[in-house]
């Protein structure tokens, strides 16, 4: 039991509606071409020669769009969390830190130290300590000064052992009796036949001296293959680095050599006698770490570097919303320390202020401009699009003149008397100037889509709307304002976004308290050089904006969004 | 200033003057008066004038001088939402952003009235135009017709005793501007209203309206019912605008009575009717319509005079035939004769001789 009224869908004839139903209806079963083949693919076929033509006139600005856009935003979110750095530089201590617990607020155990020396050893050597250092310091103050002294007093540690050797026999310190007692015999060969043109042979590691002295035919390798690569020079003349020295000491503390038969075998038996007496003195990696630096031996440098080891970090992330890693886990930062919380909060709401004041000021212009006649409405809109053609750095500058405690507003507001001359106003250098400046710049943006949609609005509506008995109020806000919404809502996004990453203005008006979190920003990205900070703020600036987007599509709805006809 | 109005005028016009730019008058000297319920329609080219005295009439213009008045009183300062006309515009002007029921409930909402009241009213407003189960949709989701009814169902809802309409049926095809016509006029009768209609289209206006006002150059140049528009134009302007119309010029020679002999610039004398004509002597234009062109000499008065007219082009329309003849000089004068089995096709190039009945030709004003 149905009536009409319930049922409108019931309603037969030529409606849009109906038209649409029966199309469905058609849907039953694919429809074929001439040719039998369904239709839906022929057309495929027909149509692939215009989709090809399309995307070859898009592909330019395509290519385009994804190398100088695409690619830079992946690479920034990328940036955020990559954290390879402290992993490659210190492998073997990031392995030896596995079972570390950096929550125990302990030393690490001694390998851990004697890992450390021979990874800060060989990152000193490829002059990386520094680099690792500065990233450090931004989890850890005090990080970067410690790496630059150890890669100074690294050696220290190595000279002890190398001096002693050296002192038993001179070959210890020389370049060709360490390549014959380390090096493959045809390596050497070869290495001597070296003419110097082409590219050096490589030098392998004798075959069974890994066996007998592990350690140093590790550190040995990686010294000549350095020497080879780096510097280009051959290891048959290079003297080895201390760190060679003092795995040898490691290696005949721990082994026996007394079967060793190969080139230079008295030699190694000599040293071996001198480790194993007495007064040979030897040096803990950790009492070394302490005399380069007495912060080598607090727990907090070890907690730093376990936390900051794996490859990814959400360090970078929990730092631009004022927390930090801790060896606990991701905790609030201290009071004095967040900054970035109340940034966002304040970026988000005076880009809230800015678009307001320009939905105020430029409404009743766009209203303006959508109902003068053609002429007038043009020369209206040269005077709105007037700032366009200005240069953004003179128009701020301008400001600052007008807006400045000894500028043209103030100086009138003196001299009307509105104002004491020592109680100027301060309308610069805070969220006032910013908001004034920024207003300004940004308002166009607000009227001409706000126009666009305007002009589109027949005066009909309005007639109608009266001749139905509306007052002139009820007119507007109930018939004429819903139909002006798209404009404003295009033109507040437009706004909102902009503001929302707006950098030069606040940066030169805005002071200390109306700067924007896109100053911090430019501030990490070209001052502070932490660029992961950088990409962090501005990944979630980016989510923002896009929850943003999101939130005013499920609201308004993006259709409604017009910026023109 | 004494009364002048009439006692049952609903609507007047009184010597109503519009300029827009100071240089020029739109409307010149308008007088007009209505009486209650009638169907009035105002015709005209564009640029007469029409919609302009529309406009005044519903507020949105105002008049340069003169006194338009509404059931007697003036109304020239009462702002258009306080004089309680009903519009329909030309392309129905219904809100976008509300639906029918809504569209429908406002004027009823500015005016205050109680939810129920308003529910009850939107209700029989639909139904009145059978749109009754459309009341949720948006105007874009709805026909051009039948936003064409909601547009009349809104403009009728809050029950206005005079409702306007400006060109509403001009975006409709011709089908369903036909039906639609009718539903306008039978609904305007039924419910007793007052109706200024304007069109340019001359067989909406003959169809659906009590009297038509022809506007031309901002003048009313006949106010009169459809009929005698058609058959009895007062001026050679009405003739030419209102349905198909020969026209000859020539000079008086001869007034009797409602008689007048007429010579044509070729010599050719004719009979006519003088309705708008000056004394003997003076340049005249005649007027015939051409279904009242007589090819048949038997029919015709005895001593009434003929002209010689060569067939240029028959053609052939189905109910009727309309024959190019070239009379006196005028190779544009169309004859109209019924498609009946014993009429004769003109073959082109025959020579023939052509008559009327003096009624039918009537002498009007030569232009100037």
């Amino acid at each position: 039991m149905t009536d009409a009224a319930t049922e409108p869908d019931k309603v037969t004839g030529p409606t849009p509606d109906n038209a649409l139903r029966a199309a469905d209806k058609e849907d039953s079963g694919p429809v074929l071409a001439a040719d039998g083949t369904p239709l839906k693919r022929s057309l495929n076929r027909a149509l692939r020669a215009q989709k090809i033509r399309a995307l070859m006139l898009i592909a330019p600005l395509l290519i385009f769009v994804l190398v100088s856009f695409i690619a830079p935003i992946g690479d920034m979110l990328f940036r955020s969390v990559e954290n390879q750095i402290v992993r490659d530089t210190l492998p073997r201590t990031v392995a030896a830190l596995a079972d570390y617990d950096a929550a125990s607020g302990e030393l690490p155990r001694d390998e851990v130290f004697e890992a450390a020396y021979y990874d800060v050893f060989f990152a000193a050597e490829r002059k990386e300590h520094t680099r690792l250092g500065s990233r450090l310091n931004y989890e850890k103050t005090g990080a970067s000064s410690l790496f630059r002294k150890s890669g100074r007093g690294i050696d220290d540690i190595g000279e002890v052992y190398l001096d002693q050797f050296e002192d038993l026999d001179e070959n210890w310190d020389e370049a060709r009796p360490w390549a014959e007692l380390m090096g493959d015999p045809d390596w050497i060969a070869a290495q001597d036949a070296w003419n110097g043109n082409g590219s050096m042979p490589e030098f392998e590691l004798r075959s069974d001296i890994s066996d007998i002295l592990p350690r140093t035919a590790e550190t040995y390798e990686i010294f000549a293959r350095f020497m080879q690569t780096e510097e280009g020079d051959s290891p048959l003349e290079e003297e080895p680095w201390s760190v060679v020295h003092t795995a040898l000491y490691q290696d005949l503390a721990e082994g026996d050599v007394s079967g060793y038969t190969g080139p230079r075998a008295d030699m190694l038996q000599a040293a071996d006698a001198l480790v194993a007496s007495a007064d040979f003195q030897t040096i803990a990696f950790r009492d070394g770490f302490e005399e380069i630096d007495e912060d080598w031996v607090a727990p907090e440098i070890w907690q730093t570097i376990k936390t900051y080891s794996p490859a990814y970090t959400s360090g970078y992330f929990l730092n631009s919303i004022d927390m930090q890693k801790t060896a606990e886990g991701p905790a609030l930062r201290d009071e004095d320390e967040r900054i970035y919380g109340l940034l966002f909060q304040r970026t988000m709401f005076m880009s809230l202020v800015i678009t307001l004041s320009c939905i105020l000021l430029g409404y009743p212009i766009s209203y303006l401009l959508s109902n003068l006649p053609a002429s007038k409405a043009n020369l209206l809109m040269i005077l709105v699009l007037l700032p366009f053609w200005t240069s953004l750095l003179v128009r701020t500058s301008a400001w600052k003149v007008m807006l400045q405690q000894q500028g043209v507003i103030n100086d009138t507001l003196v001299w009307l008397g509105l104002v004491a001359d020592d109680a100027r106003l301060t309308m610069i250098n805070n969220q006032f100037g910013t908001i004034v400046a920024m207003t300004h710049i940004l308002l166009p943006f607000m009227i001409l889509p706000m126009y666009s949609v305007m002009s589109t609005i027949p005066p009909s509506y309005v007639r109608a709307a009266k001749s139905l008995g509306a007052t002139n109020w009820t007119t507007f806000w109930r018939v004429y304002f819903p139909q002006s919404v798209p404009g404003i809502g295009a033109g507040s996004i437009l706004v909102f976004i902009l503001s929302i990453g707006y950098y030069i203005t606040p940066e030169i008006v805005g002071g200390t308290s109306g700067i924007f979190i896109s100053n911090r920003i430019a501030y990490h990205i070209s001052s502070s050089l932490n660029w992961g900070l950088a990409a962090a703020l501005g990944s979630i600036l980016l989510v923002v904006v896009l929850v943003l987007y999101w939130a005013y599509d499920k609201i308004v709805g993006i259709d409604n969004v017009k910026l023109g006809g | 200033m004494p009364d002048t109005s009439n006692s049952d005028a609903f609507v007047e016009f009184e010597r109503v003057q519009k300029s827009y730019d100071g240089v020029q008058l739109v409307v010149k000297d308008l007088n007009l008066t209505m009486p209650k319920g009638e169907f009035l329609t105002m015709l005209g080219p564009s640029g007469s004038g029409k919609t302009t005295c529309l406009m005044m009439l519903a507020g949105f213009e105002t008049a340069t001088h003169g006194d338009i008045r509404l059931d007697g009183r003036p109304i020239n300062n009462i702002p258009p939402h306080k004089r309680g006309i009903g519009m329909v515009f030309q392309n129905y002007a219904l809100f976008p952003h509300m639906t029918i029921a809504e569209n429908l409930s406002f004027p009823l909402e500015v005016r205050n009235m109680g939810k129920s009241d308003r529910e009850a009213k939107v209700k029989r407003a639909l139904d009145m135009v059978e749109m009754g189960a459309f009341g949720g949709r948006r105007p874009a989701q709805l026909s051009g017709g039948q936003q064409q009814r909601i547009a009349l169902a809104r403009a009728l809802v809050f029950e206005p005793e005079l409702v306007l309409m400006d060109e509403p049926l001009g975006a409709l095809d011709k089908q369903l501007r036909e039906k639609m016509q009718f539903e306008i006029t039978h609904l305007a009768h039924r419910l007793g209203i007052t109706v200024v209609y304007v069109t340019h289209d001359q067989t909406e206006a003959l169809t659906m309206s009590d009297r038509v006002a022809v506007f031309d150059d901002g003048r009313i140049q006949q106010l009169a019912p459809p009929d005698e528009l058609y058959e009895k134009p007062q001026n050679s302007f009405v003739a030419q605008f209102i349905g198909e119309n020969n026209t000859l010029e020539g000079t008086i020679r001869e007034i009797k009575g409602d008689r007048c002999v007429v010579q044509l610039d070729d010599g050719g004398l004719i009979d006519a009717k003088p309705v708008n004509v000056g004394t003997v002597g003076e340049r005249t234009r005649v007027s015939i319509r051409p279904e009242r062109v007589e090819i048949n000499k038997d029919r015709l008065q005895e001593g009434a005079h003929t002209l010689k007219a060569e067939v240029l082009e028959f053609i052939y329309m189905g109910d009727i035939f309309r024959t190019r003849l070239k009379v006196a000089g005028n190779d544009e004068f169309v004859i109209k004769t019924r498609n009946a089995p014993d009429q004769v096709r003109l073959e082109p190039g025959t020579q023939i001789e052509i008559g009327w009945l003096p009624d039918d030709c009537r002498a009007l004003d030569a232009p100037k």
